[in-house]
């Protein structure tokens, strides 16, 4: 009896503690990236950081302006956007409304197969064969550059967003579904006017999230986006994104120079836009539950 | 079951414990462009010297310095000598950094094979990186733009090429930074219009080599001190060496050692 009453404590414990580890993570990680960070702050204003246009970190004397790296993180992942909207979305549309059983039971698990794939052989696939093949087809002078960037990351945030946005349609009860066939309406007519809506907050969930993995990507973006630390002015001008900066320049950066300080600064700014990311898919997600009455 | 595991943990022991008793160790940190040969004189040498365990790692030039000063190698790789700066710093933590030269390196620089153009100033080169020249036939090529193509701005490939080609001009923005010798050369390789620079170990048939002031990048003219972009490779110690770092470094500089060097594709010294 009373083993068995110390036992329920200790696993209530060791369960606690594994629930609450990912808080020390996110705290530990937080705290290693503004303490290293925040030294760059004494070479130079945060206003131009951000602001600066100029990424010279190395030179005498050394300028850190993550303009050109931040804007190239946005032209990335706008145009990885473009592709991965429709395509998730549509295709989550297509599994769960559409296709049947054998359809489903194909196409689920190969778009989870899509997510699986390293970032790495994306990365590859993005410079051996995507990069000579835009070069060719916009007469471009080299095929490293944005929309090679923004191709691949589509396609490697497809996945995320169809299997979230599938989930999202599949909450949709069936009743809203019964009552909009019984009311008259057609097929497309209850997809449009009745399913979409009731599933509009999963949907967006699933397209921030789908935002904030374009925008995090590290390897793809640094072996295909071009790498110039420039402010782009089409999709066709190689970029840097911030990612890329911190992947490329650490390894080389000694540790506690302004440069290094510098990168984790990057840092610093990339976690609090991902963060403002996920904190806005929560409140559209819980949006969403309450809408359906699934909130408790 | 049990008793294997047993048996298995007491081998992981002993082992551990031989080899703390035993085995002299050395740690080399730094330049990616001298790490290939200190992986290769490491492994020779320790097939050579039972005893000594030497752990390579990588980095920059400037990490492998700033780990030498902090104490947490006995050998720090450089592709550039050191700077003023990190020697004050050194200077302040009671460690004299000193250099060893082990090899030598050209800069080649590279065009695509499709590119009519054979040689470059060391003036054109800097007024192309420097944005001054940005189309093929303002140098007597077909018309088209330059796409400029470097390294990232905390290699030491770069501090080189930067210090002996451009005399410290800003690289132009707009430059591919590509962050690793390989990485320039296959981008230089797919693109017709590209201009890179890369270590002489990194060239091959994908990528022509031109000539700068006249002289072809080669082993020979690198030793002649006649090729204009040619760098001395460093290993910095503290102070002078002793023991097993003594030996490390003796080994390098030995015929065997410039052998293997030259082996993987640097300018051995003579």
């Amino acid at each position: 009896m009373i083993v068995g009453l110390i036992k329920e404590k200790v696993y209530c414990w060791l369960f606690r503690i594994l629930a609450f580890s990912s808080l020390f993570f996110l705290t530990g990680i937080a705290t290693v990236i503004f303490i290293e960070g925040i030294p760059v702050f004494k070479e130079v204003s945060w206003l131009n950081f951000i602001f600066g246009k100029e990424w010279y970190p190395t030179y005498e004397p050394p300028e850190f302006g993550i303009l050109p790296l931040i804007l190239g993180s946005f032209w990335v992942t706008i145009g990885a956007l473009f592709i991965c909207v429709p395509l998730g979305i549509g295709s989550a549309l297509y599994i769960n409304e559409l296709a049947n059983p054998l359809q489903r039971a194909i196409l689920k698990p190969l778009v989870e197969i899509l997510a699986g794939i390293p970032s790495v052989v994306y990365g590859f696939f993005g410079m051996v064969i995507l990069s000579p093949f835009l070069q060719r087809f916009f007469k471009l002078p080299v095929g490293l550059c944005a929309l090679n960037a923004s191709i691949i990351l589509g396609i490697m945030a497809t996945p995320f967003i169809c299997s979230i946005a599938e989930d999202a349609l599949s909450f949709v009860p069936r009743s809203f579904r019964e009552a909009s066939f019984s009311l008259g309406a057609n097929r497309w007519q209850t997809l449009t006017k009745v399913v979409i809506p009731s599933a509009g907050s999963g949907l967006s969930t699933a397209v921030i999230l789908g935002m904030s993995r374009a925008i995090g990507e590290t390897m793809t973006v640094l072996m295909v986006a071009g790498g110039a630390a420039v402010i782009p002015k089409s999709f066709f001008d190689p970029v840097r994104p911030m990612t890329a900066t911190i992947a490329a320049e650490m390894g080389e950066a000694p540790m506690g120079s302004a440069h290094y300080h510098s990168l984790f600064a990057i840092a610093i700014f990339l976690f609090l836009i991902t963060f403002v990311f996920n904190i806005l898919a929560e409140i559209v997600s819980k949006r969403f539950r309450i809408k359906l009455g699934l909130a408790g | 079951m049990n008793k294997f595991l047993k048996i298995l943990l007491i081998g992981f022991l002993s082992l551990a414990c031989s080899s703390l008793v035993y085995a002299e160790r050395i740690v080399l940190e730094g330049s990616t462009t001298v790490l290939p040969i200190a992986q290769k004189i490491a492994e020779v040498f320790m097939q050579r010297n039972k005893n000594a365990e030497v752990i390579v790692r990588g980095g920059g030039s400037g990490v492998g310095i700033a780990s030498l000063i902090d104490g947490n190698c006995d050998i720090a790789n450089s592709s550039r000598s050191i700077k003023d700066t990190e020697i004050q710093k050194a200077m302040s933590r009671k460690v004299e950094p000193k250099a060893h030269v082990i090899a030598m390196d050209g800069i080649a620089v590279v065009v695509h094979p499709s590119n009519p153009i054979k040689g470059l100033s060391k003036k054109q080169i800097k007024d192309i990186y420097t944005g001054k020249i940005s189309d093929w036939s303002l140098l007597g090529g077909e018309k088209g733009k330059i796409v400029v193509i470097s390294r990232d701005t905390a290699s030491g490939t770069y501090e080189a090429f930067n210090e002996l080609a451009l005399s410290k001009a800003k690289v132009r923005r707009d430059a591919l930074m590509q962050a690793s010798n390989q990485a320039v050369a296959s981008t230089v390789a797919k693109t017709p219009q590209a201009i890179g620079y890369v270590g002489l170990a990194y060239l091959s048939d994908s990528v022509k080599a031109i000539e700068v002031e006249g002289v072809p990048p080669k082993k020979e003219t690198v030793l002649a001190n006649k090729y204009p972009i040619s760098r001395p490779l460093f290993m910095y110690t503290n102070g002078t060496p002793r023991g097993l770092v003594k030996e490390f470094i003796d080994f390098i500089k030995s015929p065997v050692g410039q052998k293997l060097v030259e082996e993987i594709g640097y300018v051995g010294l003579k």
